[in-house]
């Protein structure tokens, strides 16, 4: 069988759309389906009208090579879904149905993700007329039938201080038999709001796709422009962004370690670590006065430059707060009957994590080395590596124990970064986009890779553009790691993902 | 347990002493801006050109709304004659969505509730939050002050896990069309009386999102507001500052506990 070549792109650049082969729905559905059986991964699916069809946009990371790989085809109202060969494809192809009213044939499950009207009047995926009322959740959910299977309705409200989203049990006692989740009550129109951007706007509308990813976002996203405008942010910029990261990366994983503990009635590192990670905030408003670095990430660099003064004390606050966390976290690992609850509970096998594409901490805890860092470096990642910290165990543990060991890696990354600051510009002027063009760029955000995806008009607007959340991959991993689990392990299983609403429903 | 001991004494107490002293702020930190519309050039309107939001109009004289203000500060940035300035100033709740429009120097804080409802809850808040569209920034620094840090447990207040058991609801988010239904159901199964906070830009005007037709803009879409708590998010302080103050706590210029 002859390989059709797919168009390779690096993390950040920009090609020409013509340079993207567009093939026949068939040789992509194979290829794409060549490619994830090669051990790549799906990073994005999108579709854009184009005639009276949809033009289905697939962009893959191939990570021996450290590049994507990216090839497109026009589908008409139905196509032949490529979920029954590569699973991870199953919530795009249901993403693209609800925008664009189209129909995977064979898709196993299809249902709307995010509930919200087509893209494309006339054109819904499940018939329903243009004036129909949608309503979230409002749905067929799975179903497990028997005498004594009940099932369980969760949200969207919840009861913790957390964002809405509906979970559906079917229980047989307490066991867990399957999970459903539905979400889509964020919905806030984000992509479609980028189209005909960039503008003042765009850069905020990034930051806020999910709050407490902000620098990631606004990374993804300012690199993406940057890749489009041929400019390439001062290195004393990437270093900056890079620190920034990797606070917002410590400040999350602190804090989640310090709710997994309050998850399990371990009330000590719940309290420190609440502190703590409100301390790594700060560090982060240190920076640029916001303490999720909002304003800091500019196309071009960033807005904020730092003075020896703050570097050192940067550097001192960091060193004090990483005390406290050793101590605080330390204990945590060290209670036997902490370690009982959280080993063995909620797990993943690193065949099922591969099937479903399962990125970021979720990933690695499974022992997939998946990391963009390391993968398809960008920035600041292409001159100082951080190690990709691992567990082979796919729990909850596994999924804590890697978030301990990337908050000693990324601390320690910050002080060598703080350590050798160069000099120089901290921003440089964009120039106007590149028109009929694609740039793709990857983030390795806290919880995993963020995608930002664009395609220029030829007065260089964007004439598309994608978000992919790590959480987009993630959600299905916990539905599935709840199979066989107590329902009363839900919280815990939930917050060892913590995955975005928000980012999920864009 | 020794060792959770012995990390308890080396950590020590970490309450902050706020309001019984300022909070401590990062210099970058943006606060209330203040306004001085005698310095602007004629028919110059680069702060309104470079907001996100649509906050400032410069048509006729110059005002900043804070409801829908991100804290951005372009607006600041591409001022040839530093007519906008920002202070360290964390105190901007209001009680009304017009007082949040600053034209000035000043800013009207949001004032006490009456005294039935100071004796109902003024020792006592139990307020349930619900994020509607929320980004997680809001809703992370509300969480934060229920931690040793901040401890709002000492004011009185709670986050609950129900709004059957809630004096009110503590909403972010601009209310996406499919949370509106969640919203209201919530805002109903609180029991009355009962109050409403908005906190941050898009629960007061759509933040980011204002115009987007999957959102409705704003909690006061949906629920009568009682208290607008701006920024984007508002730092701890701000939020805290504007509890306290709807309680009758702190005094209108006092920024310490009255």
């Amino acid at each position: 069988m002859a390989r059709v070549s797919l168009a390779e792109l690096y993390n950040g650049g920009a090609v020409l759309l013509a340079e993207v082969p567009r093939l026949g729905w068939e040789d992509l559905r194979v290829a794409v389906g060549d490619e994830v059986a090669a051990g790549n991964r799906l990073a994005a699916l999108a579709g854009r009208p184009v005639g009276d069809g949809i033009e289905v946009l697939a962009v893959l990371v191939r990570p021996e090579q450290g590049c994507l790989a990216a090839g497109r085809a026009v589908v008409g109202d139905r196509f032949a879904s490529l979920t029954p060969g590569c699973p991870q494809a199953h919530w795009f192809e249901r993403e693209l149905a609800e925008g664009w009213g189209i129909v995977p044939e064979g898709h196993p499950w299809l249902k709307p993700i995010r509930f919200h009207r087509s893209y494309r009047p006339g054109h819904d995926a499940w018939g329903r007329a243009d004036d129909a009322p949608i309503l979230p959740s409002v749905t067929d959910f799975f179903r497990v039938d028997g005498e004594e299977v009940h099932e369980v309705a969760v949200g969207p409200v919840h009861a913790g201080v957390i964002e809405p989203g509906h979970f559906r049990f079917s229980c047989h006692g307490e066991r867990v038999m399957h999970l459903e989740i539905s979400l889509g009550y964020q919905h806030r129109g984000v992509e479609r709001a980028l189209v005909g951007g960039p503008d003042r706007r765009s850069v905020h509308l990034a930051e806020t796709l999910a709050g407490d990813s902000s620098v990631a976002h606004a990374t993804a996203f300012s690199q993406l422009v940057e890749g489009l405008s041929g400019c390439q942010a001062p290195p004393r910029a990437e270093i900056i962004r890079a620190v920034a990261l990797e606070l917002e990366r410590l400040a999350n994983h602190v804090g989640d370690l310090g709710a997994l503990a309050g998850d399990v009635g371990y009330l000590p590192t719940l309290s420190f670590c609440g502190r703590l990670r409100g301390d790594i905030l700060n560090l982060t408003a240190e920076l640029c006065g916001n303490r999720f670095g909002r304003n800091l990430v500019r196309p071009g660099g960033v807005a904020f430059d730092l003075e020896p003064e703050r570097v050192e004390r940067l550097a001192t606050r960091l060193g004090a707060a990483m005390r406290d966390v050793r101590g605080a976290v330390g204990m945590l690992f060290d209670s036997s009957s902490v370690m009982a609850r959280l080993e063995g509970t909620g797990a993943l096998s690193a065949a099922q994590a591969v099937e479903l594409g399962l990125v970021g901490v979720a990933a690695r805890a499974c022992g997939l080395d998946r990391d963009v860092r390391a993968e398809l470096p960008s920035g600041m990642y292409r001159f100082a590596q951080v190690p990709v910290s691992t567990w082979h165990t796919g729990d909850v543990f596994a999924r804590a124990w890697v978030r301990w060991l990337e908050v000693q890696r990324s601390s320690q990354f910050i002080q060598d970064r703080l350590a050798a600051m160069p000099k120089g510009p901290t921003r440089v002027d964009c120039r106007p986009l590149a028109g009929g063009s694609l740039a793709v760029s990857l983030v390795e955000g806290w919880r995993g890779e963020v995608c930002h995806l664009a395609i220029t008009e030829p007065a260089g607007r964007f004439a598309s553009y994608k978000v992919v959340d790590p959480s987009f991959h993630n959600w299905m991993g916990l539905a599935l790691a709840l199979r066989e689990q107590q329902i009363s392990d839900f919280p815990l299983c939930n917050k060892s993902f913590n995955l975005s609403y928000c980012g999920h429903d864009l | 347990m020794i060792r959770a001991l012995r990390e308890r004494w080396r950590q020590g107490h970490r309450t902050m002493a706020y309001p019984a002293g300022a909070p401590v702020l990062p210099d970058r930190h943006l606060g209330r801006p203040a306004l001085d519309p005698s310095r602007c050039l004629p028919d110059c309107h680069a702060c309104a050109e470079a907001c996100p939001t649509a906050a400032i109009d410069a048509t006729a004289g110059l005002t900043l709304d804070l409801g829908r203000c991100l804290f951005c500060a372009a607006c600041s940035q591409v001022c040839p004659r530093a007519a906008i300035a920002w202070t360290g100033d964390w105190r901007m709740a209001t009680r009304s969505r017009e007082a949040l429009v600053v034209k000035d120097r000043e800013l009207e804080l949001a004032e006490a509730l009456d005294a039935r409802l100071r004796r109902l809850f003024g020792r006592s808040l139990k307020l349930r939050q619900v994020s509607a569209g929320g980004c997680n920034a809001c809703e992370a620094d509300v969480n934060v002050l229920s931690t040793i840090g901040w401890d709002i447990g000492r004011f009185g207040i709670q986050i609950v896990a129900s709004p059957r058991h809630a004096d009110g609801l503590l909403i972010t988010g601009p209310v996406p069309e499919n949370m509106r239904l969640g919203l209201e159901k919530t805002w109903q199964a609180t029991p009355s009386p009962k109050l409403v906070i908005a906190v941050g830009a898009c629960a007061i005007a759509g933040g980011p999102f204002a115009g987007h037709p999957e959102v409705t803009g704003g909690a006061a879409a949906t629920v009568p507001v009682d208290l607008f708590i701006p920024g984007c998010p508002p730092h701890p302080a701000t939020i805290l500052d504007g509890l306290l103050r709807l309680l009758g706590r702190l005094s209108a210029t006092d920024p310490v506990e009255s």
